[in-house]
């Protein structure tokens, strides 16, 4: 293989990887039985290319010959010559499922499903066969069984002669030349081995050539031009496909299907650049690359340049340094402290990725399951944005997929037995940040827990006493038991439950917590609850008396200040504010914390109403400091909670600011009123 | 009083130079609280610093003052004189904050606590040095005293420090009224 392309190995198969993904969440997004959605199948269209494409440059043949029926079959529906039939998508499904296998065997270079492949192209090959004209069905079925697709209109000569070419009295030109009779031809020099002028031996060859050979011309003739240099250089000829128009053409497609994204693969030139054999780029693999939005990157660029804007400004001030001058220094540290503090926390921001990155594999999930299942589901997704330190989203992966799966299977209902509701049930993933925490629910619109089974479970296990009652709380909380996660018992559908205690284990183990909600015929939702370390959020500064509260940007609706008049005590109630048609409660935080020296006329103070949960309250705090963005910190890990914080930061000055939990307040507000 | 406190400087130097020294024996950091010497295991002691002010912690135990930041990491300060239910004083430019290591069941957490002054490292080579608590007589409930040294100067007063700070112990005495605290100790 050439030494040049080596180096795109890796990135061809992160590549395909991802259009692999491209190609599911489309396949998913068709409509079958419909007129097909051009710019869907466009899409998917486009995917599969890039990837025989890139295949095809290095040689995988056996993907190269498998993706060029998808295409084929895909062009069709494109051209609307064959209608979208579930039939058809779901086989392309298991195609893409096939092609993943594949490459990842490739890449690790070791055997794959040889007899699966040979199956499902003969799927697609008969769906082409019943769908296209015989001629052309002809056409398409018999490249199939043969490794390298005919389609090739030219070749593609990778030409690297060793340094004593000439000296057996070989001349390049005139193999050139005789190439260049048999087509059309487009020599492309490689210069790279050129060493300084002072080094250079004038009888060696340092050049290398790629060239691009188009005509009718068959390999063995090509190869018969280079007959005589065969032993003294590396030859490849591959065929040039018609997509291939350069060499370099898998290179510029991949630059500008990252430019869409607006997306930076960091690390992709990970690895040595000189390995070129399948097995060292395999085993370069595992090392795990992460991909940043261009903005995130932009902003520590922009950092890194004012950081060092500040270090010269210190350095001239360093010169000639005299006491005048100290208010300089001051400002100049100042800036430095801002600007590594900035730097740090972009740095951080770098780690945080979308969530959309977990929930992307449910569709597929839901869609297959729910078709072996015979349910008719629909998946809701929200909050995608969100974003999560990467370690976390890779410990939270297998728990989301086992509650999904539990919700599909023992959650939704088949259609007949949804009595009112519609046939569809609806399962939805939602992840959103509150209260400094981030919450991803699970819910389904099925049955829901069966209380009575699981109270009846729970009695004979000896976990419940005769005679008591218990809250619909204390009873879900069985089904993380793990003595009890066989499921029979619970809900007449095997399974219910199954591993809970290790999807709380699992939980736990990253610092969470779940919780499960559930109503007999209405369904469930499952919430977990994950731990802020590393999380990031935008904090707006507030001080009481002595001290500086922050309260998560988020969850602020809006400052007021208020008027007596617009106050009402309510027997036993606390203070409401009457405020835009509406009585919202009033918490003096001073009284809720025992702060010192803090302002108690509710005219001389500002009330900061917050949300969360649905509900709002009125902070009465003395007044708003600035903004900052803050990552939390754990107050737990060397004391303990502490009622009404969710957390502490570093503050600018150095100083712990502790974090509202404004869910919690609201909580403790209700409770008290 | 009669051991005298030293500069913080000079003690933090002793105190690294002192346990790389001596492997073998006990060594004890003494520090001053309300005239009267206690000691801690050194091994213990994570380092010590100078008091600055703290964030309050809403709803804590009255002794706790609040959190400090220690490199990033948030660490609870307590008040050692206020833990004691002793009189508490005016902050001076000795009084510092131990951050100690406290072990638990479940986890180590970090604590710093504030004294009116730390004064010495104490070498103990000879275990049979160390007398047992008595019963009676200390400003401190004697739970959480492992021991007792005579020195020249004194009295030491060794502290079992993972009793002392654990955190189930410190919410055990949120209860107790700083006044109530007081005059149990009167």
């Amino acid at each position: 293989m050439a030494i040049d392309i080596g180096q795109f190995v890796q990135t061809f198969f992160e590549e395909s990887l991802e259009g692999l993904d491209i190609m599911e969440t489309g396949l998913l997004a068709l409509p079958p039985g419909a007129a097909a959605d051009l710019d869907q199948v466009n899409t998917i269209f486009r995917a599969v290319h890039s990837i025989k494409g890139g295949s095809g440059t290095f040689g995988f043949k056996e993907v190269t010959s498998f993706t060029h029926v998808m295409e084929t079959l895909l062009d069709k529906m494109r051209e609307g010559q064959m209608a979208v039939t579930s039939e058809a998508i779901n086989t392309l499904l298991q195609s893409v499922d096939c092609l993943r296998d594949m490459l990842m065997a490739v890449r690790n270079n070791t055997e794959f499903d040889a007899p699966r492949v040979e199956e499902l192209r003969k799927q697609l090959a008969q769906m082409l066969d019943q769908k296209v004209s015989a001629p052309s069905a002809a056409h398409w079925r018999t490249p199939a069984a043969q490794p390298p697709p005919v389609s090739a209109d030219g070749w593609l000569i990778s030409f690297r002669p060793h340094l004593d070419l000439m000296h057996s009295g070989n001349d390049p030109v005139r193999i050139f030349r005789e190439l260049a009779a048999l087509g059309d031809l487009t020599v492309r020099p490689d210069f790279s081995r050129l060493p300084r002028l002072a080094e250079m031996q004038p009888e060696d060859c340092y050049l290398a050539w790629d060239l691009e050979l188009r005509g009718s011309a068959t390999r063995e003739t090509v190869a018969e031009v280079f007959a005589w240099v065969e032993d003294d250089s590396d030859l490849s000829i591959e065929p040039l496909l018609e997509d291939l128009t350069a060499l370099g053409s898998v290179e510029p497609e991949v630059a500008n299907d990252n430019a869409q994204q607006g997306e930076l693969l960091l690390d992709r030139r990970a690895g040595d650049r000189r390995k070129t054999d399948r097995r060292a780029v395999g085993g370069g693999a595992d090392s795990s690359s992460i991909r940043v939005g261009i903005d995130k990157v932009d902003a520590v660029i922009n950092l890194v340049g004012e950081l060092v804007t500040t270090q010269s400004m210190l350095s001239a001030l360093g010169v000639d340094f005299d006491m005048s001058r100290i208010d300089k220094l001051h400002e100049a540290l100042d800036q430095l402290d801002r600007n590594t503090r900035d730097l740090q926390e972009h740095v951080m921001r770098i780690r945080m990725l979308p969530i959309s990155s977990v929930f992307s594999r449910f569709p597929r999930m839901v869609h297959d399951i729910s078709e072996k299942l015979g349910k008719q589901v629909e998946l809701q997704l929200s909050g995608e944005q969100t974003e999560i330190d990467k370690t976390v989203i890779e410990k939270i992966g297998d728990p989301l997929v086992h509650l999904v799966r539990n919700s599909l299977d023992h959650g939704i209902e088949p259609p007949d037995q949804r009595g009112e509701k519609p046939a569809t049930g609806i399962i939805t993933l939602n992840a959103y940040h509150k209260s400094g925490s981030i919450f991803i629910e699970v819910g389904d619109d099925g049955r829901g827990l069966n209380r009575e089974a699981l109270l009846r479970k729970g009695l004979d296990a000896g976990l419940l006493r005769p005679g008591e009652d218990y809250t619909d709380d204390q009873i879900h909380e069985l089904i993380f038991h793990p003595g009890l996660s066989t499921a029979k018992e619970i809900s007449d559908v095997s399974g219910r439950g199954v591993g809970m205690d290790v999807v709380r284990r699992n939980i736990q183990d990253v610092g969470g917590s779940i919780q499960i909600a559930s109503q007999p015929g209405r369904g469930s939702k499952i919430t977990i609850c994950l731990p802020l370390t590393l999380a990031i959020l935008d904090g707006q500064l507030v001080s009481v008396g002595h001290d500086c509260y922050i309260i998560p940007l988020l969850s602020i609706v809006e400052s007021v200040q208020i008027h007596a008049e617009m106050v009402n005590r309510v027997a036993g109630k606390g203070e409401v504010l009457r405020f835009r048609g509406q009585h919202l409660p009033i918490l003096r935080l001073y009284e809720q914390f025992c702060a010192d020296g803090a302002v108690t006329n509710l005219e001389k103070g500002l009330l900061v109403v917050v949300e969360a949960d649905g509900r709002q309250v009125g902070l009465f705090v003395d007044d708003l400091q600035g903004q900052q963005q803050i990552s939390i910190k754990s107050l737990e890990k060397n004391f303990r909670r502490v009622a009404g914080v969710a957390g502490a930061t570093i503050l600018g000055d150095g100083r712990v600011g502790l974090i509202l939990d404004i869910s919690g307040l609201i909580r403790v507000n209700n409770a008290a009123t | 009083m009669a051991t005298k406190s030293t500069d913080l400087a000079t003690l933090s130097a002793h105190l690294k130079r002192e346990v790389t020294a001596t492997a073998e024996g006990l060594q004890y950091l003494t520090f001053i609280l309300a005239g009267e010497s206690y000691g801690i295991d050194i091994l213990k002691v994570q380092e010590i610093r100078g008091w600055v002010p703290v964030t309050k912690v809403p709803n804590a135990p009255f002794f706790v003052r609040g959190v400090m930041n220690l490199r990033g990491a948030i660490v609870p300060v307590i008040d050692l004189r206020l833990r004691f239910g002793l009189e508490s004083v005016e902050y001076t430019k000795t009084t510092v904050v131990i951050v100690v290591t406290v072990r638990s069941e479940h986890n180590d957490r970090i604590i710093g606590m504030v004294v009116d002054g730390v004064s010495d490292v104490l070498n103990i080579n000879n275990p049979a040095d160390i007398k047992d608590p008595p019963d009676f007589g200390t400003a401190v409930h004697t739970e959480f005293i492992s021991g007792l040294v005579t020195i020249e100067a004194g009295m030491v007063m060794l502290l079992d420090v993972d009793r002392l700070l654990s955190i189930e112990e410190m919410f055990a005495m949120e209860s107790v009224r700083p006044a109530e605290a007081m005059h149990a100790a009167a």
